[in-house]
């Protein structure tokens, strides 16, 4: 069992972050890893990025938004409550190197994946320009660590009740165009869409860039072979070759299309806990 | 005398099982189990040879007569004892166990009849010592100090757990998913083998006083050289499988509703999505299955989709029906639920629709040519005669290769071309302090085969703990 120590509700009520308590785990984990887990006895196996571990307190943290019944029932947990099991850290890390100018570009939870990267190029040297969106204020994560772990700092919202009002993928243009062949690498981090349209936006300028994909898998391991992507035309495997890739080798058309495999199960599993749980409120 | 002409001419003692069209929509155990009277008699049948050639044929050399003996006299606890000696799993053994190429194969009562049914003896002896509750446990040799990590927890790493625990080693299995039993807990589907039974052997050697660590990705939580340090032990033996999916290689294979049979089985069987939604893992249903391959994982793949409902269940295979790895009695049981064998044929493609489900499959009909080297005639494809088939569930139960998630983080270990480690026939690897055996040393077997490779490795491992390396 892994205690939750600390919970915080981020962002409009559906956006939660937990420090947990898996020393194992925090000993060992390095940005752009994740961990497997299982809520209790009848969940399913999600994976989680790490957003932030502390090796000394043997923490480990989680962000994530409420989409379905496992995430839902996450947040049904409070403090001092356990997850049943967790397993990790899985994935290959993000390689971090010394390399100039690097832009992080974030969107939605996707924020909380980007973060210990984006540290990761900051303690390594480079010159850090972060980019993150939401589609409103209230949506935005992380904002004070990002800036934190950021030489340059941008914030976007679609509806522009904060920062920039547009996408991330405008401000990207424009740093691109501003600092041209000094950007090493770019690392975007959201929503497949999102990932998408901004690795366009880097192909333009010949910019190498990374994507971390949110596949859906069971064992995490590289053993079932659920989270298969199509990268530069060969299968890999998410969880073990990934979760990065080269974004512009991603079929991206794919990975949307895989992600929406079990829609109608998902929807059923949440219509029945949420129905369940309005007959327990009733009850009491 | 009278009574002794009478016990050579019994018949064979059938297992009682769950009708065909009962069972083809449940998933409850399809053999029932033998009650006392049953037991004794098929116990009877045994002639109690002086040397018999049925422990030859046991990987883990259980002493067939011994237990079969006390059986036929009513002494299941002395029967236990018997099997334990030499056994860890018997219950999971007896069920799952190809005895008819063991220990039955080689029974001397087979020659002239069928042969005595020791899997479903061993089976009924295992199954009333988990009904009983104070049976004693084994003895266990005194305390030795040293420390044993045994990575997996499949069949061959619970032997070894087993039978290191009993010689006074502390012992510690490390499990990467959150419930011990590997293969037989997310591959082996529940009619074959009950995960409770599982759970039982398992708690079994818990009892015994192994330690079980599961959600420990060994290689990745931790690394070999990191137990063999900083963790203090003393060896390691590795029984990881192999557990890293082989796909077809055609176009299409990325499509929603293509499964390898790892995924497939997973999720049946380690996440029960058989019973979604009282278990969050989706399981998807189908109306017209393919599987493609012909061993026993198809045969659980085939199987399992039958008891989701579906009624168009079909087994690809590229070769004739004479050459289907898979056990008889699986393809005898698969057949009487209403499977179909479509056999000489090999998918070429994957047809989607425009979300990327999957709607069809084309297939290569295929001829049978001269003998390759497994001695099987090669399947070669007959020129311009394709069929495209309605499906939307396709399972690819092709084998499985090496994850090179150990080996990869493990300096010293010698792998082979195909990524599985080399080790001596003790299980001895290139590393000192390190043991590997079953599937990640000989490329997918049995659970008994695992076994008797843990076996081997335990005595070795035994011997370096005693002496030294």
């Amino acid at each position: 069992m892994y205690k939750i120590l600390a919970k915080r509700v981020l962002a409009q009520g559906t956006v939660v972050e937990n420090e947990i308590e898996a020393p194992r785990i925090a000993a060992k984990a390095k940005p752009g890893q994740f961990v497997i887990l299982r809520v209790n006895e009848t969940g399913e196996r999600i994976p989680l990025t790490m957003a932030d571990t502390d090796p000394n307190r043997g923490t480990i943290t989680i962000i994530y938004q409420v989409v379905g019944k496992t995430t839902a029932l996450l947040k049904s947990l409070e403090v001092m409550d356990a997850i049943m099991d967790i397993a990790g850290p899985l994935g290959t890390p993000t390689p971090i190197e010394k390399k100039g100018t690097v832009i992080c570009v974030g969107g939605g939870t996707g924020v909380a994946v980007l973060h210990p990267i984006t540290r990761g190029f900051h303690q390594a040297g480079n010159k850090v320009i972060s980019i993150i969106g939401a589609r409103t204020k209230d949506l935005l994560i992380m904002e004070d660590k990002m800036k934190k772990a950021s030489d340059e700092f941008y914030v976007c919202t679609d509806d522009g009740s904060y920062g920039h009002h547009g996408f991330v993928t405008d401000v990207l243009r424009e740093q691109l165009t501003k600092l041209g062949s000094e950007v090493k690498e770019a690392v975007c981090i959201g929503p497949v869409p999102m990932m998408k349209f901004c690795s366009k936006v880097t192909e333009e300028y010949g910019v190498p860039t990374m994507v971390s994909l949110n596949a859906i898998m069971v064992d995490g391991t590289g053993m079932c072979g659920c989270c298969r992507v199509q990268v530069g035309g060969e299968t890999k495997f998410a969880c073990v070759d990934g979760p990065e890739f080269d974004a512009h080798k991603v079929d991206f058309e794919g990975l949307s299309k895989r992600l929406t495999a079990y829609v109608p199960q998902e929807r059923q599993a949440m219509d029945r806990y949420e129905q369940k749980c309005a007959c327990e409120t009733k009850g009491k | 005398m009278a009574e002794k002409a009478k016990k050579e001419k019994a018949p064979r003692t059938p297992m009682p099982e769950q009708k065909p069209e009962v069972r083809r929509r449940n998933f409850e155990e399809v053999p029932m189990g033998y009650t006392a009277e049953m037991a004794q008699a098929e116990a009877q049948r045994c002639l109690q040879c002086k040397k018999p050639s049925c422990k030859e044929g046991c990987p883990v050399n259980v002493d067939i007569p011994q237990f079969i003996a006390e059986i036929a006299q009513g002494n299941y606890a002395g029967a236990i004892m018997q099997l334990w000696q030499k056994n860890s799993l018997p219950a999971v053994c007896g069920r799952v166990c190809p005895q008819e190429n063991q220990c039955e194969g080689m029974c001397i009562v087979g020659k002239k009849d069928k042969p005595v049914a020791i899997g479903n003896l061993e089976r009924f002896a295992a199954d009333w010592a988990r009904a009983e509750k104070d049976l004693p446990m084994p003895p266990k040799d005194a305390p030795t100090g040293k420390k044993v990590a045994v990575v997996g927890s499949g069949p061959g790493s619970l032997t070894v757990a087993g039978d290191l625990i009993r010689k006074g080693h502390e012992v510690t299995v490390f499990e990467a998913f959150h419930k011990a039993g590997g293969v037989l807990v997310y591959g082996i589907p529940e009619f074959r083998l009950p995960k409770e039974i599982v759970a039982a052997e398992v708690n079994f050697l818990e009892r015994l006083g192994v330690k079980v660590e599961c959600n420990m990705v060994v290689g990745s939580t931790i690394t070999v050289d990191e137990l063999l340090t900083e963790e203090g032990f003393d060896a390691v033996y590795l029984g990881v499988g192999a557990g890293l999916p082989r796909f077809v290689g055609v176009p299409g294979e990325n499509l929603i509703g293509v499964y390898s049979a790892n995924e497939y089985l997973t999720r049946a069987n380690l996440m029960k999505g058989y019973l979604f939604p009282e278990y969050d893992t989706p399981l998807v249903g189908g109306e017209h299955v393919c599987v493609f391959g012909g061993g026993n994982v198809a045969m659980d793949s085939l199987r399992t989709a039958m008891r989701m409902g579906c009624d168009d269940v079909k087994c690809v295979y590229r070769r004739s029906e004479q050459e289907l790895p898979a056990r008889g009695e699986e393809i005898h049981h698969a057949k009487d639920e209403g499977i179909q064998f479509f056999v000489l044929h090999n998918p070429i493609r994957f047809i989607g629709d425009e979300d990327n489900r999957l709607k069809a499959v084309e297939l290569q009909e295929m001829k049978l040519g001269e003998p390759d080297e497994s001695g099987r005639r090669r399947p070669e494809p007959i020129p311009g005669s394709t069929k495209t088939l309605e499906c939307d569930l396709a399972i690819i139960a092709i084998g499985s290769g090496a994850n090179p998630l150990i080996t990869r983080t493990t300096p010293g270990l010698a792998v082979n071309k195909w990524g599985y480690i080399e080790a001596d026939e003790a299980g001895k690897t290139k590393k000192p302090g390190v043991w590997a055996g079953g599937d990640i040393v000989t490329g997918a077997a049995t659970v008994i085969k695992a076994a008797g490779a843990g076996r081997l490795a335990a005595n070795s491992m035994h011997e370096y703990l005693t002496w030294g390396w």
